[in-house]
C-alpha cells in the first residue's frame, strides 16, 4: 500500500520538478552570457578617436565618473534602432555615453553620428575589433556600465529601448550610484539645438 | 543502394569540412594541428551551437584569426583557453572546468542515473518475489 503511494507521488513530483526547471529556464534566455569582466576594470586599449583619427585614446581618457559604454557599427541593424533611445538618454540622464565604433569604416560611422545626431561624450575608433574581443562582445549593440573607478559593473546584450533602460540599467546606475539619478529637464527646444551640433 | 549512401555521408561531411574558408599557413606540421584542435574546442558565442570551426559568423572568423596568430607566436593551449575564458567565460569551452557553478551541469547526469538505477534495483528486487506467487511470468 506504502509502495504504490510512493509509485503515485513520484511521477507527479518529478513533473513539478521539471515544470519548475523548465520555467527557470524559460525565463532564462540562452543567447545571453553573463560577461567575464564584472568588477574588472575595461581592459587596456590604444585606439584613435573616430572624429580624429591623430587623436589616440587610451582607458585614460574614459570618463572619471560612472557612464556607459557602448558598442556599436552602422552594419548593425539593431544600433540602428537603438541610437534614437541613446540620444534621448545621454540629453535627459547626467551620464556620459562613451561609443565604441566596432569594426566599422570610420566614413560610414561619421556620417550616420551626423545625419541622425551623436549620443556620444566621445568616440572609440576599434576598426580591426580587439577591444571588442577584449570586452568579450559577441554581438552588437552591448552596453557595459562602468562605475566611477573604471570598473565594468554591469553588462546588456540587445538594444536598449524605455524598458530596458528602466528596468535594467537605471536600477543598476542607481544602484552603482548610490542615491537615486535625477532626470534633468530640458525643453524640446534646447534638445533638438544639442541634437544639431 | 549502398554506395549512394555512403556518397550521400561523404558530401553532406564535405560540406561540413568547407564551412571554414580561410586557411592559415603554418610553420610546422604540430602548430597547423594545435590550430585545428583548438578551433574545434571553441564554442562560437554568436551561435551558441557551433565550434568556431564550424561557423561563418565573423567573431568566429576573427577568433580564428586570433587563435592562428597566437599558435604562431607560440602560445600553448593552455594559454589560448585562458585567453578565450578570459573574455567570453566557460561558455566558450567545449570542456567548461569542474567547478561549484558548473556543479549541476557535470553531476546531474551521474545524480538521474543513480536515481534510476535504484529504482530498476527497487522494482527487480521485487519481481523476484513476485514468480513464486504466478509460477511462469518470468522475462
Amino acid at each position: 500500500m506504502n509502495k504504490k503511494l510512493v509509485l503515485a507521488v513520484a511521477p507527479i513530483v518529478t513533473f513539478i520538478i521539471l515544470v519548475i526547471f523548465f520555467w527557470f529556464a524559460l525565463e532564462k534566455d540562452p543567447k545571453k552570457l553573463n560577461s567575464n569582466l564584472i568588477d574588472k576594470p575595461v581592459p587596456d586599449f590604444k585606439l584613435s578617436a573616430l572624429q580624429n583619427p591623430e587623436h589616440v585614446y587610451t582607458s585614460e581618457s574614459l570618463p572619471n565618473k560612472l557612464f556607459l559604454l557602448n558598442v556599436w557599427g552602422t552594419w548593425c541593424g539593431p544600433c540602428h534602432i537603438e541610437h534614437p533611445y541613446l540620444m534621448k538618454f545621454s540629453q535627459q540622464y547626467p551620464v556620459p555615453i562613451v561609443g565604441v565604433n566596432y569594426k566599422d569604416q570610420a566614413r560610414d560611422a561619421l556620417e550616420f553620428l551626423e545625419k541622425k545626431g551623436n549620443p556620444y561624450s566621445m568616440v572609440i575608433a576599434d576598426v580591426d575589433g580587439q577591444l571588442g574581443i577584449d570586452l568579450g562582445v559577441y554581438g552588437a549593440p552591448e552596453t557595459f556600465v562602468v562605475d566611477s573607478d573604471g570598473k565594468v559593473r554591469f553588462r546588456y546584450v540587445g538594444v536598449i529601448d524605455d524598458r530596458v533602460w528602466n528596468s535594467k540599467i537605471l536600477p543598476v546606475i542607481e544602484q552603482v550610484q548610490g542615491y537615486p539619478l535625477e532626470q534633468v529637464q530640458k525643453d524640446a527646444a534646447e534638445n533638438d539645438s544639442e541634437g544639431m551640433k | 543502394m549502398m554506395k549512394q549512401l555512403i556518397a550521400t555521408i561523404a558530401i553532406l561531411m564535405s560540406l561540413q569540412a568547407f564551412a571554414v574558408i580561410e586557411t592559415y599557413e603554418f610553420k610546422t606540421e604540430e602548430q597547423e594541428q594545435l590550430y585545428t584542435d583548438i578551433i574545434n574546442e571553441l564554442r562560437c558565442p554568436k551561435c551558441q551551437n557551433q565550434t568556431i570551426a564550424e561557423s561563418n559568423a565573423g567573431l568566429s572568423e576573427d577568433l580564428r584569426y586570433i587563435v592562428y596568430q597566437q599558435v604562431s607566436n607560440g602560445s600553448t593551449k593552455r594559454e589560448i583557453l585562458a585567453y578565450m575564458q578570459e573574455r567570453y567565460g566557460d561558455f566558450v569551452l567545449y570542456d567548461p572546468p569542474v567547478k561549484p557553478s558548473n556543479y549541476f551541469l557535470w553531476f546531474a547526469p551521474l545524480a538521474v542515473f543513480l536515481v534510476i538505477l535504484i529504482a530498476v534495483l527497487l522494482k527487480v528486487g521485487r519481481r523476484r518475489v513476485k514468480p513464486e506467487q504466478t509460477g511462469t511470468e518470468e522475462e
